[in-house]
């Protein structure tokens, strides 16, 4: 250590240490912001001056602030609405109900196999969505193992008793359009689960096994309540691109089970109302932004760490 | 099975296999009801496996365990009035401190849980951070709260696995004090994990020595200290010098040793009957240290040995010597300082002890065992 070192290092410690502005977080964040601009602030709002804008595709379109086209949209499409929220609700439960189980399983009991099953449930992705779709119609269709099995245990008069199929077959029906929605977003609520729950912790389910809580008691006193975050991240990520989603409505069900998806996409492609369109989706997103806003208010603020 | 009452812990040869590997071997174990119990013994021998199979998290692969009359052997962990304070403490991360500690309340639909869970805080002085939640707390108040949330459940048994393992030395001491006052104002049987021999020395009434998953000696701390059964036990709770001996004769109470050529001495009951290859054992602290020439009489004790000061060091409360016996072995001497003038490294001195501050152990045990772990333990403390 030479002396002009040292000096040198004393005045730098004694003069008061401005905090210079760091430019770094703001740059990094620039790619991001541009493609979200480029690709979400600006269709969105062309999409919304698309809404309130009058004509047709001959002649061109011009802004009207014509409002009476959400008006006109809602009235004509309610059904397809609700029919999306609910079919993508039960969707979500379902995979709810199908990927807890599994999480826990493959989180905390499988030991070394956890990365093979963890393949296993992504394998699928490998084949594209519209296959995968289709390969739902082969396993429903009306001379297959599966309608024999559902006709013999009488699921399939089950089934039309609670109005999720309109005859004895399983195809183009509600119940085939759920069934495709739970299985392609299965693996969007494994995930998000399976990362939360192999994070938790045993010893507190010793604790409170240590504390006089029966297995189940456990369950809903400690491990449900730790794993909300993953129960909302899974949920969210199914419902919302469930209840936009209009391939399996449209490989799987009828004309009663068509999903506000298929409407968007036939009034932009087939009938081509673009006006109508633009006022759908905007709709279509509204609706979900509430819904989860609502959920996550729920389950999150309250219970939530 | 005689000396048991009613609401004692009894573990009759309970073993614990995995696979082929024995962790826990055979325990006959008897805590009486309201004692403060420890047990101690160096990392991996089996204590948490011991304190598992209590709780009951982990079944017994042999035996029984008893809490007065009950055999809760086959029963769930969740039936049985044991409570655990886990090592780590595993307090519920979305609950508040209040609630965490009127958990086990609730579970079992004690009416004024609320109520009885603040008494419990306020026992350990945290009722003011009720509304808290653990992330918030340093690791000396969780494991208060750990403790609270177990011991307002009045458990026959608490379990304490190493709970104070994460506190610094500081700390570690006022917990200790604090958790035997706490154990005595609520008369809980406690049984209290640790490889800290001091702790279990201040602590315990009565101190289990396990290692390798086998009970070495089980007693109060003085005689433990004191009488040491195994060499293993000798040197783990405390130090001590074992020297190599042939019993010579017994005439009345006192047994004549041979020891290198010198002779020396030791009450006969100290001596297994017919035992004649010993290691006869004597705590530094009980050794008188002389400076030849310094006085006439040397040290006054009947026991005496004469060797030359290797290494002096001066610890404030007493000075520890190292030194060298004319056959190469060497003592460790604490001398405290009391007054007596000190002596340098090179000084020939003689070493005194009376006879009855011996003991003696069998000579096919290894001498040296458990001495590794004493040497960790001192160097943290
Ligand atoms: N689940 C298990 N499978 C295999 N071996 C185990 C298992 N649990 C414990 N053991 C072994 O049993 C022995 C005793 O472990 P235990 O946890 O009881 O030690 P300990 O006395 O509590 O040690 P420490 O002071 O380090 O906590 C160790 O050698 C350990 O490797
Ligand atoms: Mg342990």
């Amino acid at each position: 250590m030479s002396e002009p070192g040292g000096d040198a290092a004393v005045t730098e410690v004694q003069r008061p240490r401005r905090v210079r502005p760091s430019y770094t977080p703001y740059l990094l964040l620039l790619p991001g912001l541009a493609w979200l601009v480029v690709f979400f602030v600006v269709p969105t709002l062309s999409l919304a001056s698309q809404s309130l804008q009058t004509g047709n595709v001959e002649t061109g379109y011009t802004l009207t602030w014509h409002f009476q086209t959400y008006v006109d949209a809602l009235s004509h499409f309610w059904p397809h609405f609700a029919r999306s929220i609910i079919f993508a609700g039960i969707a979500t439960l379902l995979t709810l109900l199908l990927a807890y189980p599994l999480s826990y399983f493959i989180a905390q009991k499988v030991g070394r196999w956890k990365n093979f099953l963890l393949v296993l449930v992504i394998a699928p992705f490998f084949t594209s969505f519209l296959i995968r779709t289709l390969a739902w119609q082969t396993i429903l269709t009306d001379n297959g193992p599966v309608v024999a099995l559902a006709r013999s245990t009488h699921l399939t008069d089950l089934l039309q008793w609670v109005q999720l199929t309109n005859n004895d077959s399983l195809m183009n029906s509600r119940f085939a359009v759920i069934c495709g929605l739970t299985y392609n977003f299965l693996p969007f609520m494994i995930l998000p689960l399976y990362a939360n729950l192999e994070r938790l912790d045993h010893s507190l389910i010793e604790a409170a096994g240590d504390l006089y809580a029966t297995p189940i008691k456990t369950f809903w006193k400690v491990t449900w309540p730790l794993s909300l975050p993953g129960v909302v991240g899974g949920t969210l990520l199914t419902f919302i691109p469930a209840a936009g989603d209009f391939i399996n409505s449209r490989l799987l069900g009828n004309t009663q089970t068509v999903m506000i998806g298929q409407v968007i996409d036939s009034e932009f492609l087939r009938v081509q109302d673009y006006s109508t369109a633009a006022a759908v989706s905007f709709v279509l997103m509204a609706i979900i932004v509430v819904i989860v806003a609502f959920y996550v208010r729920r389950a999150g603020t309250e219970e939530l760490v | 099975m005689t000396e048991w009452t009613s609401g004692d812990l009894r573990l009759t040869n309970v073993t614990k296999r995995y696979d082929t590997f024995t962790a826990v071997d055979q325990l006959d174990l008897v805590i009486p009801r309201g004692s403060f119990f420890a047990l101690l013994g160096p990392s991996g021998c089996g204590k948490t496996t011991t304190l598992r199979m209590v709780a009951g998290l982990d079944q017994p692969t042999i035996g029984q365990i008893w809490i007065g009359l009950k055999d809760i052997t086959e029963t769930k962990a969740y039936q049985r009035n044991v409570n655990t304070v886990f090592q780590n403490y595993a307090l519920f991360p979305h609950l508040s401190i209040i609630d965490n500690v009127a958990f086990g309340l609730r579970r079992r639909k004690v009416s004024d849980h609320k109520a009885k869970a603040m008494e419990a805080l306020e026992l350990v002085q945290l009722a003011h951070i009720a509304t808290k939640k653990p992330g918030q707390l340093s690791g000396g108040m969780q494991q208060r709260v750990a403790l609270a949330r177990a011991i307002v459940n009045r458990p026959d048994v608490l379990l304490l696995d190493e709970p104070l393992g994460a506190l610094d030395l500081k700390l570690r001491r006022q917990m200790q004090i604090e958790l035997k006052m706490i154990q005595s104002e609520v008369g809980i049987t406690f049984v209290h994990v640790t490889h800290d021999q001091e702790e279990a020395m201040t602590m315990a009434d009565t101190i289990a020595v396990m290692n390798a998953g086998r009970l070495e000696q089980v007693g109060d701390p003085a005689t433990l200290y004191e009488h040491p059964k195994s060499t293993f036990v000798a040197n783990f709770l405390g130090q001590s010098n074992l020297l190599e001996a042939t019993v010579k004769s017994r005439d009345g109470s006192i047994a004549e040793l041979d020891v290198h050529g010198v002779s020396l001495r030791l009450p006969v009951d100290r001596l297994e009957n017919g035992a004649s290859a010993v290691w006869l054992g004597v705590r530094p602290e009980k050794l008188r240290l002389v400076a030849n020439g310094s006085a006439p009489d040397g040290t006054g004790d009947s026991n005496r040995l004469t060797g030359v000061v290797t290494d002096a060091s001066f610890t404030g409360l007493a000075t520890n010597y190292l030194v060298r016996l004319p056959w190469g072995q060497e003592l460790m001497v604490v001398q405290q300082n009391d007054g007596t003038s000190r002596v340098a490294a090179g000084a020939q001195v003689t070493l005194g002890w009376a006879p009855e501050h011996g003991f003696a152990l069998d000579a096919k045990q290894d001498a040296h065992a458990g001495a590794q772990d004493q040497a960790d333990d001192s160097g943290a403390a």
